[in-house]
């Protein structure tokens, strides 16, 4: 059967990560490199940097990092932020990422979901989703709008119409972020995850709020997510990546238990 | 010397790096003339069966492929290479394919339901393998390994004997195909970790007459 996966995310600036991650020696590592490596050894299913360099010069340091990356770890991982054009997406898949994640880019420009999916294959493109919970309205029948800019900036998309039109566009799977449960550690927003998931036949990846790894059993069960995001959860040392995969056995949530 | 086949199918610069990180010396090419140098063969490839067959012919990879398959030459199928080495695929319309072993490729039904959850398709993910029989490539890997999957279409074939392994989604599926000097897996052991790893050096050192 399936494992349900644990993805693991790096924000990553300039090719550092913001934030220092602490591993058993208690080092702050700031070298997502380093980083990814050991993640990969502790069991992560799938890793997902997330770069929000702005400058031209930090992207191309980050595709040094992709470079190096591919070369020592053998498990897929995506890179996401301000991939926009085709070029963007050729120069990561080319660097060594397994796949791309689109997010504000698509919302511009959607067709850039279908033409990434014809270049590369639907299984590289990832649709990258914030929504936040709005009054449900003609416009935004779920209550669920898609917005940019980290929140600050609704869009009038209907999250359930924009995840479906994502899916008939091309995208291979989709990466759900709440900005509502994002970065409280009170668990995933499971209404939305499960709205999102039995909506569409391709696999969502359920993000923000992960803080207990019953958060996670919760969203893999209920919210029926095939993945589940991870980052300050296991980045400040509260739980390692075995931990959860063994909380997530005793509810009987399948994961990769060996690697 | 492994060649790896390189028909236009997808990124292939991951099943290099894997190879490359095992010391395991290896090239490129589309050409039959520089793959006939390699002694052994890596097919890989992701994307659909319809383009894939069309490069593979126009290149003449087919008729090179056939060839390797004959005389012996061990030759690893991965995904998309492992499906095209099949007689027909039901993708884009209905393919044919190399027909170096008997059977098909089926697009998995789309009513799938475990524990109460409907299936997704494609199947993508970390996923077991149930082997069949005993095999050198498979030499000291851990029963319980996962491996990573990425696929809507799923081989079947004919004969019984050349299941080297299922997978369980839905349905049970053959995941790896064993026949002669070929070992065809559908998940991809280049984004499988370590013992996605151990597979490409176990096939780096396996004499097929060996078995």
């Amino acid at each position: 059967m399936l494992s349900k996966r644990i993805i693991v995310c790096l924000d990553v600036r300039d090719g550092k990560l913001t934030k220092g991650i602490k591993f058993q020696d208690n080092i702050d590592i700031g070298n997502p490199v380093v980083a990814a490596r050991e993640y990969y050894e502790q069991g992560v299913d799938e890793i997902v940097f997330y770069d929000i360099t702005a400058s031209a010069e930090g992207r191309g340091i980050m595709l040094e990092v992709v470079k190096e990356v591919a070369q020592t770890i053998f498990i897929p991982f995506s890179v996401g932020g301000g991939l926009n054009t085709l070029q963007d997406m050729q120069a990561v898949i080319a660097a060594g990422a397994e796949k791309v994640s689109v997010n504000s880019g698509a919302i511009a420009n959607p067709q850039i979901i279908a033409a990434g999916a014809k270049a590369f294959g639907s299984q590289c493109i990832v649709l990258g989703m914030d929504v936040k919970q709005v009054e449900p309205s003609s416009r935004v029948p779920s209550g669920y709008e898609v917005v940019v800019h980290g929140g600050r900036k609704n869009t009038g998309i209907d999250a359930l119409w924009w995840a479906k039109q994502g899916e008939k566009l091309g995208a291979g799977e989709i990466c759900l972020n709440s900005i509502d449960a994002d970065g409280t550690q009170e668990g995933y927003d499971v209404v939305l995850t499960k709205i999102i998931a039995t909506n569409v036949s391709i696999p969502v990846i359920a993000s923000g709020g992960a803080g207990k790894p019953e958060h996670l059993a919760q969203v893999l069960t209920e919210g029926c997510a095939s993945a589940a995001l991870v980052a300050s959860i296991v980045h400040y040392r509260t739980y390692q990546i075995a931990e959860l995969k063994q909380f997530l056995t005793k509810k009987d949530v399948k994961t990769r238990l060996r690697w | 010397m492994i060649g790896i086949v390189d028909y236009r199918a997808g990124n292939i610069t991951s099943v290099v790096r894997a190879f490359n990180f095992l010391g395991i010396p290896n090239f490129v090419s589309s050409a039959p003339a520089e793959l006939a140098g390699a002694d052994r063969i890596v097919f890989p490839g992701v994307g659909a069966a319809g383009e894939a067959m069309a490069n593979i012919r126009e290149q003449g990879l087919d008729i090179f492929l056939r060839n390797a398959f004959v005389r012996g030459v061990p030759i690893l199928g991965i995904c998309l290479g492992t499906q095209i080495i099949f007689e027909h695929s039901q993708e884009d319309g209905g393919t044919e394919c190399l027909k170096l072993v008997k059977g098909t490729v089926k697009l998995f039904p789309h009513d799938m339901v475990a524990n109460g959850e409907k299936l997704k398709v494609p199947h993508m993910g970390w996923n077991g393998l149930r082997l069949r029989q005993q095999h050198p490539v498979f030499a000291n890997i851990d029963a319980n390994m996962e491996f990573y999957f990425v696929h809507s279409y799923y081989p079947s074939p004919k004969e019984e004997e050349n299941i080297l392994g299922t997978t369980e989604y839905g349905i049970e599926f053959c995941s790896a195909i064993a026949t002669n000097s070929l070992v065809a897996l559908q998940f991809h052991p280049e984004k499988s970790g370590r013992a996605g790893l151990a597979i490409l050096r176990n096939f780096a050192s396996w004499l097929p007459g060996e078995n």
